[in-house]
């Protein structure tokens, strides 16, 4: 147990600093910074002012550990544009981002397992073929579209929930459907998979054979084996969700790291784009190291 | 005569309308009998036995003349009242030790559920049972094993935690589906050994589907030849090993004729020829093609006769053909 959790935490260590070093790679190669942050209308004598400001004429390779060093230390520097520390910024931004993926998540699941278990147990029924359709449907449908068509019908129509902005619980419901959508259908097919093959297994037919109740068979049984490669994907999908809410929290203008991303693209703010596409690389990087621990303690034959 | 714990009469199982996999089978099984069904592979013996439990696949169907329990008819019994006697009444072990056990329970949750279905049993009392059974079917530091995961026990342990775990509730008839087919040699004696010694000290009957006639006879009280789907004999061990009847019974046999002194692991099958595959609405003797005495008439109904005390075969010759053709 020790040594597989032991072996997963320096992969995800290296990976880390991987993504650290790749970050820092992109902004560096992609052009003279200090000509970017100076402007289009300045003049030599600014360049090199901020060159030397920002501590660009230095050695790469001392760059690099400065920067590293302190990116370790959550020390992104300031923000061209909010003139706040980055820190600050995205610590305020991201309980927004988080809590819309889990909101997101959590609808997905609620949805996605228990559609999954019963096109499993009537597999090949036609409740079955209806919600391999559904997924299909959900699969095939852009989210920035399915936003806009909640916003109109659910929004603007009905008026259940607020269109944009970021005051309420109520903000979070629609940006979770949308969110929850793009995760539905691969978390409904897996949980439908893992559950057929389950209960094709030799361990249910004894199961069966022990008399226990319809329920034992499913809910303990099948459903325990069939969760395990659910969990690993449901760990990734809200990593994905992370990454999905820059278009989301732009489309019902959510105040969270997404939506402070596209702001600091537009206006070219460096350092909260280079810091906010590090935290959720990081984010998910410690999602995936989650997945695997959620992996272990469901399946014994990983403990070994 | 008794009323047999077990009772089949002329139990028909199709798949899907294609395959008719048991055809009219019927077999019956005194209290604390220990009864071997033999025959090939494939001719439905396994799907036999779970269509007594009740385990068939979905898309199976099951009719029966007879098929009852204990004075019970299963035909009807909703999945609920069955569920209710399997694990309790009757228990099943499978020919996969491996994969028979849930990977993500330890061996204590998996028997101690058993007790809690179906007699409530608090936890505390139901592990000491567990162990007490584990100790029973030779599992050294029961308390051990307990804790352990399937996949931390060896084939052999595993089919004794099956077994220990099919008498979790003391059943009255165990159904044990080539239970060391898939072990090696030595581990298959010592399961034998306690399969026959629990019987002897439970009352407990056995149902033991096999393909090794060493293992018939030297535990079976009584033998049912299986073939394409029927039974085409039935007879006492001993009078069975003595003075088959039936040809395919005769070819089974043919390499092994004295009970006793049987090679263990002599496989069956030394007849030309495989079991085909049925459709249902097949007339007549299904091993006619492989039969040396096949005739015309086995084509058309084929009585089930007589050939002595609680001797019957199934088959267009006479009962007394063996002594004819060796007198000829
Ligand atoms: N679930 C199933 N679906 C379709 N056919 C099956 C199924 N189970 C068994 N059969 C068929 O039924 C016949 C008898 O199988 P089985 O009882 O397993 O034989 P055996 O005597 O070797 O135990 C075989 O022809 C097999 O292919
Ligand atoms: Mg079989």
């Amino acid at each position: 147990m020790t040594r597989f959790l032991l072996r997963r935490l320096a992969v995800a260590l290296l990976v880390a600093m991987t993504v650290l070093t790749l970050s820092f790679m992109l902004t560096r190669l992609s052009g003279d910074l200090a000509i970017s942050i100076a402007g289009p209308n300045a003049t030599q004598e600014d360049v090199e002012l901020i060159r030397r400001a920002y501590g660009l004429d230095r050695p790469l390779t001392v760059q690099y550990f400065d920067w590293i060093g302190r990116a370790v230390l959550g020390d992104f520097g300031t923000s061209y544009f909010f003139r706040e520390r980055v820190s600050t910024l995205i610590g305020s931004r991201l309980p927004i981002t988080l809590t819309l993926g889990l909101v997101g998540l959590g609808i997905a699941l609620v949805v996605a397992i228990p559609l999954g278990i019963i096109a499993a147990v009537r597999e090949g029924s036609w409740v079955d073929r209806a919600v391999m359709l559904v997924a299909l449907v959900g699969q095939a449908m852009p989210s920035f579209w399915l936003g806009l068509l909640l916003m109109v019908v659910l929004g603007l129509q009905l008026q259940w929930l607020p269109i944009s902005g970021t005051g309420s619980w109520e903000h979070f419901v629609m940006p979770g459907i949308v969110l929850a959508f793009s995760a539905i259908p691969a978390l409904m097919r897996l949980t439908r998979s893992g559950m057929v093959e389950a209960l094709a297994s030799d361990y249910i037919r004894t199961a069966r054979a022990k008399g226990l109740t319809r329920l034992s068979i499913l809910a303990k049984h099948a459903l325990r084996n069939a969760a395990i490669p659910v969990v690993s994907i449901a760990a990734v999908q809200l990593g994905f969700m992370l990454g999905g809410s820059i278009v989301i929290e732009t489309v019902f203008a959510l105040h969270g790291v997404g939506f402070l991303a596209w702001e600091s693209i537009s206006k070219n703010d460096f350092p909260v784009v280079q810091a906010v596409v590090l935290v959720l690389a990081l984010i998910y990087i410690g999602l995936t190291l989650l997945a695997d621990l959620l992996n272990a303690v469901l399946d014994p034959r990983l403990r070994a | 005569m008794t009323a047999p714990l077990l009772d089949v009469r002329g139990l028909k199982v199709q798949f899907g309308g294609h395959t008719a996999a048991v055809r009219g089978a019927s077999l019956s099984l005194r209290k604390g009998e220990t009864h071997c069904l033999v025959g090939e592979s494939g001719c439905g013996k396994s799907v036999t036995a779970l269509a007594v439990m009740g385990l068939l696949a979905r898309g199976a169907r099951r009719q029966a003349e007879v098929l009852s329990f204990a004075g019970q008819d299963l035909r009807n019994l909703s999945e609920g009242r069955m569920s209710r006697l399997r694990g309790d009444r009757m228990a099943m072990i499978f020919q996969e030790p491996m994969t028979s056990l849930n990977p993500a329970y330890t061996v204590g949750s998996q028997m101690t559920e058993v007790l809690r279905r179906h007699r409530g049993t608090p936890r505390a009392q139901a592990v000491d049972r567990a162990a007490e059974l584990l100790g029973r079917v030779g599992i050294t530091a029961p308390g051990m094993r307990l804790g352990q995961f399937p996949h931390q026990l060896s084939g052999g342990l595993r089919q004794r935690v099956m077994i220990a775990m099919a008498l979790m509730c003391e059943p009255e008839l165990l159904v044990a589906d080539e239970p060391t087919t898939a072990l090696d040699v030595t581990v298959q004696a010592q399961i034998l050994r306690l399969l026959a010694a629990l019987q002897r000290e439970l009352g407990l009957g056995i149902l033991l589907i096999t393909h090794d006639l060493g293992i018939v006879a030297r535990i079976a009280d009584r033998v049912s030849v299986m073939y394409a789907g029927e039974v085409v004999e039935s007879a006492p061990t001993a009078q069975l090993f003595a003075a088959p009847r039936h040809p395919y019974t005769r070819g089974l046999l043919s390499c092994v004729p004295v009970p006793g002194k049987v090679r263990r692991d002599e496989p069956l099958g030394s007849i030309p020829g495989v079991v085909p595959r049925l459709p249902p609405g097949f007339q007549g003797c299904a091993f006619r093609d492989r039969c040396p005495h096949a005739a015309p008439a086995c084509a058309g109904p084929v009585p089930r006769q007589p050939a002595g005390p609680e001797h019957e075969f199934l088959c267009t010759l006479p009962p007394d053909w063996v002594r004819r053709a060796e007198a000829a």
